[in-house]
Parts: C-alpha cells; structure tokens; sequence
C-alpha cells in the first residue's frame, strides 16, 4: 500500500520532509489543540452542511484533519495536464452528442447508452452554448494507488461541490498553523473565486452588451451545500439569488431588486436540471423559473453548466472517458480509469456476481457513498443482498476493482496514523482552462476505512502543491 | 440589491430587536414580581401582552413567573419568544449571508447556539444571566453591524427594520400600560403607583436616562414625554422614527426615488415634534397609541411595496 508521506515504506518522500518534521516537533498534544482551534474556527463561521433523513443536528460540521495532504511540484505538473485533457474531452462529447453524435456514428460508445440515458436531455440537441461549453466547472475524483499511479474515480460535470472546503482549509491552516507558511513554498489556492468569475464572465449569451451580470443561482439555505454557495457568491462578489428573485421577460433573465427590475446574463447554477424551469423540465415542480429554459436556448442568458451535461458524468458513461480522449483529441489519456465492469452487459455480470466479495459495487445513479457495497469489508448476508438487487436492475450497478488508495497522515485517536484518501481538483473552462493549483483532499477517517465521504465519516484535509 | 435581501434584513433586524425587547419586559416582569405588594401576577400578564404573546397562554389562565419565562424564551412554538424570534433572525441572516460582515454573522450565530443549548433548568437557577446575555447578544449584533458595515443600502434597510420594530415595541408597552399613566386621579401617591412608572422604564432600560434627563421624581406625564415626544432616548417614539426618516432619506437619495413610505414617515415626524404631551392626554394617550400602532403597520407595508418584497 501506498502512503503518501512514506511511499513504500522507505523512508519519508522528499515532499512530506517539512511536514514530517512537523508532526515530530509539535507532538501529539498541540496538534490535537490546533484542530479544536479548527473546529471552532469552522464552527464560528458557520461550515456545515446539511445531512437529509438522518434525524439529529440538522448542521453538521465536516471534520477536520490538520495535516495537510502534498503534492510535489512536478507530480502536479503531471495532473494537471491529465485534468485539462480529461476536462476538454468531456466537454467535445457533450457537443458532439448534442449535435452530430459521430463518437456514436464511428461505433465507440453505443447509441443505447447515450440516447437512451435518463440524464440525456432532449432539449438540449441543436443548442449552441457560448463557447460550445457545457461544463463549466469540472470536478475530477482522483485517487493514488502508488508513486505514480493515479487514477480517475469519477467526474463531475455537473455542479461539484466541495471547492468552499478547499479555500476554507487553506485559510484555517493559516491561521491555526502559520509556521508552516513562512517558507512560501506552498502555492496559493485563493485566486479560485476570481477564475471562476472570470471564466462565467467569458461565457456571456450573445444577448450581454456590457459587462455580463453574473449570479449564483442557489434552492435556497435549506440546501446541503447553501453555505458554499453563499460564500462563493461573496467571493466573486455576485448576487446569490434565488428561483424566485428571478423572472424571464422578452427573452431576457431579470432579477428582481429594491429598484426594480435587473438584467442577468450567466447564471453559475447550482440547482439541478429539473428545477430550471417548470415549463421545460418539470410541469409539477413549483421550483425555477419559468421561460428560463427559453431563454437559455435563445440566447438571452447563459446557464452554468448547460442542461443535460449530466450525460458525461454518467457512470457507464464513464468508462469511454478514454476512447473520448482518443477520439476528441488524438492524445493518450494521460490520468487512467479505474477498470470498470457494466452489470447490463452479460458477459461481465456473471464475472461480477462471482467476485462480490473482492470488488466494489456502486449505483449507477447513487452518490454520497450511499448503495455501495466494498466487497472485501463485506458480510455474505450483505453480497447476497447486493447480488439480488443486480440481477432485478443490472443497467443500476457498475463493479470495480477494491483500490488500495493511498493514505495519508492523519491525526486519529491513538496518534498520528494513516487514512485512505482521495483528491478532488477544480478544472474551471471558459475561453481557456484554468486550473487552481489545489483541490479537495477527502480523508476516511475511520481506521482502514475506503469511503471518503462526508455522509460516511469522512473528512477534510488541506492540500498543498509545492512550488519548484 | 435583491429585494429578498432587502426584506431578510428588514426583518432580521426586526427580529433581532424584538429578541431583546422581550428580554427587558421579561427582566421589568422579575423586578416587579419581587417588589412588595404581591401584585406578579398582574404583571406577568402585562409582559405577556405587551411581548405579543397573549394567545399562548388560555385566557383566565393564572399567569406565574416559571410559565411565562418558558414561554417567553424558550417556546419555539410561541412566535413571540426569543428562541422563535432569534431562530427566524437567524435564517434571515442565512439567506443573505452574504450580505452581513463576518463578524455579525458571528455574533448572531454564537448567540443562537448558545441559546439553542439553553435548557428550562438553566432559566429556573439563573434567570438575571439568562436575560443579560440575551441582552448582550443583540448589543454585539448592533455593536458589529456599527462598525464593520458599509453604509450602504444593506445598513438602510437594516436600521428600517431596526427602528420600525423598535417603535412598534415600545408603543405595545405603553397600549398595555398606558392606564397607569393617565393623570392622577387621587391625591395620594401611593407606592404602587410609582413602582408601575418605573417599570416602564425598566422594560426599555431607561431608569437613569430618565434621572439624568429630568432630575427629579417620577411623573406620569414625564415619563410618557419620556418615551413618546423625547427626540434623545433611542427607545422613544420620536427617536425611532427619526432615525427612520433618516435612514428612508438615505434609500431615496441613493435611488433618487421617493415612495409613499417617505411622505408617512415625514409627516409622522414633523407631527411629533408639534406635539406636547398635554394635547396627547387630552386627546386621550389611548387613541394616540392605537393610531400610532396604525401608523407603523401602514408603513411596513409602503415599504414593501416600494421597494418590491
């Protein structure tokens, strides 16, 4: 197994030198100290999110972990070209499958899976997003499994969500832990806001004749994710709006202020598709604003991400994310799939019944880390289960190999020890791609624990890209 | 600006305001309660009135110090206690928090936690602290709103609310006591008499103002120019609406629009500063104190259709 602070087991990796020496200097106590200091720094400004269904706290804080996760410079250098790549290529299949389908024509992905999916969206074939980009702020989960193999878990193309948490411990690193900052080695992540205003700013409709109006279109505080979207709004220095401070009138986006009526050109949306607009998605839905779909296709407004780009972060989708690299670009997938079996083909579900108990089997549709199973932590009650739900709805389920993800030094109960971790970047894609030196390092902080989410006792950590 | 960010602080502020108001009527209902006489229950009831909460409590239902503590602070189904009022302050904050500055986040934040921790025993052991920190609350809220805010809209529509509400307050104050202050009848003062005066000026923490302002003994008449006519007492009728005016003028300068809510705020003030409270006595206090109530109910609703919410 790989750690990331010991490799193999060889001694401490060059890029960990200064943290290692950290962790022996400060001691147990301290350490334990800094964190409550985090926790109630968090606390204070109010970081919580919302857990659904689970009774109790309605707020709660993600945990912590002080010790910061590190990138060196050049293994950086090497994700980052493979997040571009990986960024750009989603973005050609989107355009592609809304318009001429050729990846589909040329026989590399089958048309069942695209045109039959329930995240591709009619609507949206013939539409010509500014830029011809759909997604706009990509979220690639990356987890390592040694020295130089990472590997790409899944995307998100649609509104990841996480990127407060990678400003915020950075910023809470600071405060708590300024020692570590004083060589200046450590590139900044707070630039991200201004990017991503920059790059919505650079997707204007056709319609904007000045400077664009950007807003942050959010459900509302009563969603999970409220927090960030207040503060990324406060950072860009955007309104945060809400459904219904907004109306469509003459093809156009008004927000409605203490003066009246105001233009809107980009919407950074983070509601989901179905709560656009009532009249074009969801007739029931007393959510969105009606005619905004219109008015996206007319050109009066852009939205952020585009309707329908949920396609590409389709689980089964995922799996030609390499032969899109390929087919869109002419270049090798420079970040690697994890091997990935489809229960809806024959062949390789029977493979996957016989080998429950060593692989993982996630929903096609599920997130969270929720109808999961971990083969290898596993009863033979739960594979029975499991096995049972695949047979009844095999287009549901993927299965992939048990990673060994690396891990990572955390502080734990009995001392410093390592924890599973994942990585999660920012690929912002406007007129050009901009990549904030950073992203969101998850931690599994239950001891040999593999599930990173937050839902299921997983933490935070900061995230440090060396510079040169 | 939005107009639902308009309106959350209009009325966060509203709420926050109201937390406090009751906090000082439930602390005038303590001090009263101990005083000679035996006479709490009927103040108990008055708190209860003036705070708005009447229909939590079943009428000829007898009214004791530990019932309406309860409700008054902690009841998150009574609409007029201070958990009610702080809970709706603070999802009003929520929804623009990118509106407010850190540090009135923070302080609106730390003390609804902590009031969210407050059990019924800690009210029956400690009440005094219960109430000084709610009381401490809002002054931290105000204090951080005063000096990290940018003077602009945001901090208009916030004192609009703020003052609204607190005219609206101590107007039901006074509707509900407003008889121990009409001219005297008797001769004789008797001692309990002077304890209900004061505790006017209790419920808006004004004992030593009220010294310092007039020098001598308590009178009716003092007491209600005091809390109606006096342009200095931030709790008085006139100072709230001042301050209103102000803060409306600023909103019209700014959007170089004047709305009804700027003619009924002017000419309320140029009518209160006409005023002497000997014309209000002999119009009768009263129909003074209805019609005022009228007034700020008219006006909550001009400013929300003039500013769209």
């Amino acid at each position: 197994m790989f750690d990331e602070m010991t490799g193999e087991g060889a001694g401490i990796r060059a890029p960990y030198s200064e943290i290692a020496a950290w962790i022996e200097a400060s001691g147990l106590d301290t350490l334990r100290r800094h964190t409550a200091e985090a926790e109630d720094v968090f606390r204070r400004i109010g970081i919580t999110f919302a857990v659904y269904g689970e009774g109790g706290d309605p707020e709660r804080l993600i945990p912590f972990d002080l010790i910061p996760r590190v990138f060196a410079a050049d293994e950086w250098r090497r994700l980052e070209r493979g997040i571009r790549q990986r960024a750009l290529a989603l973005n050609a299949f989107l355009q592609d499958i809304y318009h001429r389908g050729e990846i589909l024509r040329a026989g590399i992905i089958p048309e069942r899976l695209v045109y039959r999916n329930a995240a591709f969206e009619p609507a949206m074939v013939g539409v010509n997003p500014p830029g011809r980009i759909y997604s706009h702020v990509v979220g690639i989960d990356i987890v390592r499994t040694g020295e130089r193999e990472f590997q790409v878990l899944e995307d998100n193309c649609r509104t990841p969500s996480g990127v407060s948490y990678m400003l915020e411990n950075r910023e809470c690193m600071m405060r708590t832990c300024p020692e570590l900052f004083r060589g200046g080695n450590i590139e900044p992540v707070d630039v991200y806001p201004e990017e991503l205003r920059r790059t919505l700013e650079e997707v204007a409709p056709p319609a904007c004749d000045g400077d664009p109006v950007v807003a942050l279109l959010t459900p509302g505080p009563f969603n999970s994710a409220y927090y960030e979207h207040s503060f990324l709004a406060d950072l860009m220095g955007i309104e945060l709006v809400e459904p219904q401070d907004l109306f469509v009138d003459e093809g156009l986006c008004w927000m409605r202020t203490t003066q009246g009526p105001q233009r809107v050109d980009v919407l950074y949306r983070r509601i989901d598709d179905a709560f656009i607009d009532p009249l074009s998605f969801r007739p029931d839905s007393l959510l969105g604003v009606p005619g905004l779909f219109d008015a996206y296709r007319a050109g009066g407004v852009t939205l952020c991400s585009a309707p329908g780009t949920g396609i590409a972060d389709d689980k089964e989708v995922y799996v030609y994310v390499p032969e899109m690299i390929r087919f869109y670009l002419g270049q090798e997938p420079i970040l690697q799939n994890v091997p990935t079996w489809r229960c809806s083909d024959d062949e390789e579900r029977a493979w996957v019944l016989d080998r429950l108990d060593e692989l993982v089997v996630k929903e096609v549709h599920g997130s969270g880390g929720y109808g999961m199973l971990i083969g290898p932590h596993s009863s033979a009650a739960e594979r029975s289960e499991f096995a049972e739900k695949i047979r009844r709805d095999p287009e549901g389920f993927i299965a992939q190999p048990t990673l060994e993800l690396s891990s990572s030094p955390s502080l734990s109960e009995t001392g410093v020890a390592g924890r599973h971790v994942d990585f999660r970047p920012y690929c912002l894609i406007g007129r050009t791609i901009r990549l904030v030196p950073g992203g969101l390092t998850r931690v599994a902080l239950r001891e040999g624990s593999l599930v990173v989410n937050s839902s299921q006792g997983g933490g935070v950590k900061d995230t440090w890209v060396l510079a040169d | 600006m939005l107009s639902r960010t308009a309106e959350s602080l209009f009325w966060m502020a509203r709420y926050i305001e109201r937390a406090e108001a009751t906090a000082r009527l439930v602390e005038m209902g303590r001090r009263m309660a101990m005083l000679p006489g035996a006479y709490g229950q009927e103040e108990w009831s008055s708190v209860v009135a003036a705070a708005g909460a009447g229909a939590a409590f079943d009428p000829g239902e007898r009214i004791g110090e530990a019932e309406v503590c309860l409700s008054l602070i902690l009841d998150e189904d009574n609409p007029s206690s201070i958990r009610a009022c702080l809970d709706r302050a603070r999802n009003n904050a929520r929804a623009v928090r990118t509106a407010l500055t850190a540090e009135m986040w923070e302080g609106l934040n730390d003390g609804w936690r902590w009031l969210g921790g407050v059990e019924a025993a800690t009210i029956q052991q400690d009440l005094p602290a219960t109430l000084d920190r709610i009381r401490s609350l809002s002054a931290l809220f105000r204090g951080a709103a005063q000096t990290t805010m940018l003077r602009g809209e945001r901090y208009d529509f916030l004192s609009v609310g703020a003052f609204l509400e607190r005219a609206d307050m101590t107007l039901r104050l006074l509707d509900v006591k407003y008889f121990v202050l009409l001219p005297e009848t008797g001769l004789v003062l008797d001692s309990r008499d002077r304890y209900r005066w004061i505790s006017l000026l209790q419920a808006t923490s004004a004992v030593r103002a009220y010294h310092y302002v007039y020098r001598g003994d308590f009178s009716p008449s003092r007491i209600a120019h005091f809390m109606i006519l006096n342009r200095d007492f931030p709790c008085s009728l006139a100072f709230c609406y001042s301050g209103l005016r102000a803060a409306l003028n600023r909103l019209a300068d700014r959007y170089g629009e004047r709305h009804d809510c700027h003619a009924t705020v002017e000419k309320a003030v140029r009518q209160l500063q006409d005023r002497e409270m000997d014309d209000i006595f002999d119009e009768g206090l009263h129909g003074f104190l209805l019609e005022a109530l009228r007034l700020n109910a008219q006006l909550s609703g001009e400013l929300s259709r003039a500013y769209h919410f």
